[in-house]
């Protein structure tokens, strides 16, 4: 028990580290904000090309979106960051993170995107197109609004999926939250920090799964 | 042209990939390994989770919610390094092996007991009323009744979420499980060529495109008419 | 004669809502008795409490000359002995129409495959439907289901059946065939409790009517005395409110 208590749970620990965490978990936001847009721009370009665009372009993005749905991402990361540099291309960390990133989230978020917009049914753009509106004006209005709305518990569970994959920048050293952790337990030769870091990503995420799992039953009543 | 001939030689370079293809199909079984353990002790123990919460006594129904919220928040990464690297401080020594498929495992097995859950919830009340009617008992309307619907109703979100975890077993490099990502690692800077990431792409996407496709397969097959 | 069924002072309640308030009703052996009444009366919970679907909060049911709402007694057992048709069929969707009706008698009375096949295979036959024996739920129309629901119930032999508005969930032009095969159930000497809006079902078929009003039963008699000349307000009220609403 004093064992668990001074590995884990070591206040002491918890105090000198905090500062540092927090500024870990400022970065793990930031890289959020900046690669969920990304991916939910990306994955909903992907859905229009799929559902929308010509043969040839559905081809591809199916091609693109199983490719990417495979590869693990922390492979893709490794392989962009580790192995762009052998082509004289040295990519600065945050890029090869956000690249690595938009090329996983937009085959995953293209996916619900499409399977949104599937699920608005066809006489929603026959009547649009039936009032003068251009097919453009009545995706943007008419059909993309309906397909959001029907896939948002999804497009949660995606992006909650996004936050706890922000890990894997702590591989190529970007000082986001786990980073950091493992950086300061190897200074204080104790696990807490890591604890610490786990706690925090509990407190932070666990408002949102439960918010997803109240939308996920909500659909379940309603349908 | 020039520039192209750089690029195959650099990602595509034969002779690289001759010398460390041994390693490569050697951490693909591993991969291969680990990720089927992982599926099946995974799904298992969701399986196992989601008949307890069946059972509705009052006081395991909180645990088993706690347990599936705190699994589904935290970042596997961040639970495949508590294993390795924490839990050895209180005597609890793991192997990188043990560490993912443990780590992984509970992952699963969270998703999984929310799945089948939610397609228990999903079946009209109607379904057990009449199994009982006839006279069967509590478990075997589970069993031959409530439980085939409800994983029916499962398959589609669990396969993927089973590939999406399984996928993960890369997250064991990490902790230097020797499968296909940190054997590549370790061979790109011995060799001074990526070649061997180019390598271990190309083995997930071997690994796991067949997967994705058996998954859809498998999707289709269990599907019965509404 | 002693009854197959008995109720004696039967109650229930969720929390303080009183649904059944102390119910004395015997049915005989051969019977067939209908219970009518308004939606909320207590015609449901009461059925339900027959085979302990619900649980009574008060009061004895005796089948067979056996308490089953005493401590102990092996309920599934009992329950192969009561078979039970409801609402909405609630046939298994994932099992043929002839698994549906064989799964109870492998399960709980430990039939082998053929034998059970070969039994079940009878009962279809007895609500005409031996032909859809491999279709599934979802290729039946709602009386087919409905009739393979029946199947279901007496293919395990049971002394007392119970309908819990057998025909209310199906389009009028399949009632018809429904209500075939209770009649020829009840030809064949079974015992059946119904609980039915179909007036003319109960006049043309019932040995005895049961009115039901708020938890009791306000009177009961042959089907001419409680349809032709019903005793009470509240019967009159309800008669005359059914058949101007239909």
């Amino acid at each position: 028990m004093d064992a668990l208590l001074t590995n884990f749970f070591n206040v002491g620990v918890f105090k000198q580290v905090l500062p540092f965490l927090l500024e870990g978990l400022l970065t793990t936001l930031g890289l959020s904000v900046l690669v969920i847009p990304l991916g939910l721009a990306g994955g909903l370009a992907v859905a229009l090309l799929a559902t929308q665009g010509n043969r040839l372009a559905r081809i591809l993005v199916a091609v693109y979106v199983d490719l990417f749905r495979a590869l693990p991402p922390l492979v893709l990361l490794i392989f962009i960051y580790f192995g762009f540099p052998f082509l004289g291309i040295d990519l600065p960390k945050l890029l090869a993170v956000a690249l690595g990133f938009l090329l996983n989230n937009a085959a995953y978020y293209g996916e619900i995107f499409r399977a949104g917009l599937a699920s608005v049914p066809a006489g929603q753009m026959e009547a649009a197109r039936s009032t003068g509106l251009t097919r453009g004006q009545a995706l943007i209005h008419v059909v993309i609004p309906q397909a959001v709305r029907n896939v948002l518990p999804d497009l949660l569970g995606n992006s909650i999926e996004v936050i706890k994959l922000t890990t894997i920048a702590s591989v190529v050293a970007l000082p986001e939250l786990l980073r950091i952790a493992r950086d300061a337990q190897s200074l204080v030769y104790n696990p807490s920090p890591v604890v610490l870091a786990a706690l925090i990503y509990l407190a932070l995420l666990w408002p949102l799964v439960r918010w997803l799992s109240r939308l996920e039953h909500k659909n379940l009543v309603a349908e | 042209m020039q520039g192209f001939g750089k690029f195959l030689e650099t990602f595509f370079n034969a002779e690289v990939a001759a010398r460390y293809l041994p390693d490569i199909l050697s951490g693909m079984a591993v991969t291969i390994g680990v990720g089927l353990a992982v599926t099946v002790t995974g799904l298992a123990a969701g399986l196992a989770l989601a008949i307890l919460r069946a059972m509705g006594r009052g006081w395991m129904r909180l645990p088993i919610v706690a347990f599936v919220d705190i699994l589904r928040a935290l970042p596997p990464l961040v639970l495949i390094i508590i294993f390795f690297f924490a839990f050895p401080m209180i005597g609890v020594e793991m192997s990188a092996f043990t560490a993912t498929w443990l780590a992984l495992s509970l992952v699963l097995a969270a998703y999984a007991e929310e799945s089948v859950w939610g397609g228990i919830l999903s079946l009209p009340r109607g379904q057990t009323e009449a199994a009982r009617s006839t006279g069967l008992t509590w478990w075997q309307t589970m069993h031959a009744v409530i439980l085939p619907q409800a994983i029916r109703i499962a398959i589609p979100p669990l396969t993927n979420r089973v590939i999406a975890v399984a996928k993960n077993v890369a997250l064991g490099s990490v902790v230097a499980l020797s499968e296909v990502l940190n054997l590549a690692q370790s061979a790109t800077s011995a060799a001074g060529n990526p070649t061997p990431l180019t390598m271990a792409a190309a083995a997930y996407l071997v690994i796991f495109i067949p997967a994705m496709l058996g998954a859809r397969r498998l999707e289709s097959r269990f599907q019965w008419r509404t | 004669m002693t009854p197959l069924l008995e109720l004696a002072g039967l109650r229930k309640s969720y929390g303080a809502l009183e649904v059944l308030r102390g119910v004395d009703l015997r049915v005989f052996p051969g019977e067939l008795v209908c219970i009518v009444g308004p939606s909320g009366s207590g015609k449901s919970s009461l059925l339900r409490c027959c085979n302990r679907l619900e649980e009574s909060t008060g009061g004895h049911i005796i089948v067979d000359g056996e308490d089953i709402t005493r401590a102990g007694v092996n309920i599934n057992q009992v329950r192969t002995r009561i078979g039970m048709v409801f609402q909405q069929f609630n046939l298994y969707p994932h099992l043929t129409a002839l698994d549906n009706v064989t799964l109870a008698l492998r399960k709980v009375q430990g039939k082998s495959p053929a034998e059970a096949d070969a039994l079940g295979l009878a009962a279809l036959e007895r609500v005409g439907l031996a032909d859809k024996a491999n279709n599934h739920p979802a290729q039946l129309s709602g009386g087919q289901q409905q009739r393979v629901a029946i199947a279901r119930a007496i293919v395990l032999q049971p002394k007392l059946m119970l309908f819990d508005e057998p025909t209310s969930a199906l389009d009028p032009e399949t009632v018809g065939e429904v209500l075939k095969v209770m009649r020829e159930l009840r030809e064949a000497g079974m015992t059946m409790l119904v609980v039915t809006h179909e007036m003319g079902f109960a006049r043309a078929a019932a040995d005895r009517v049961i009115f039901m009003d708020a938890g009791a039963i306000v009177e009961q008699g042959p089907p001419a005395e409680v349809f032709g000349a019903p005793k009470h307000d509240r019967t009159r009220a309800f008669l005359a409110r059914y058949t101007a609403g239909h």
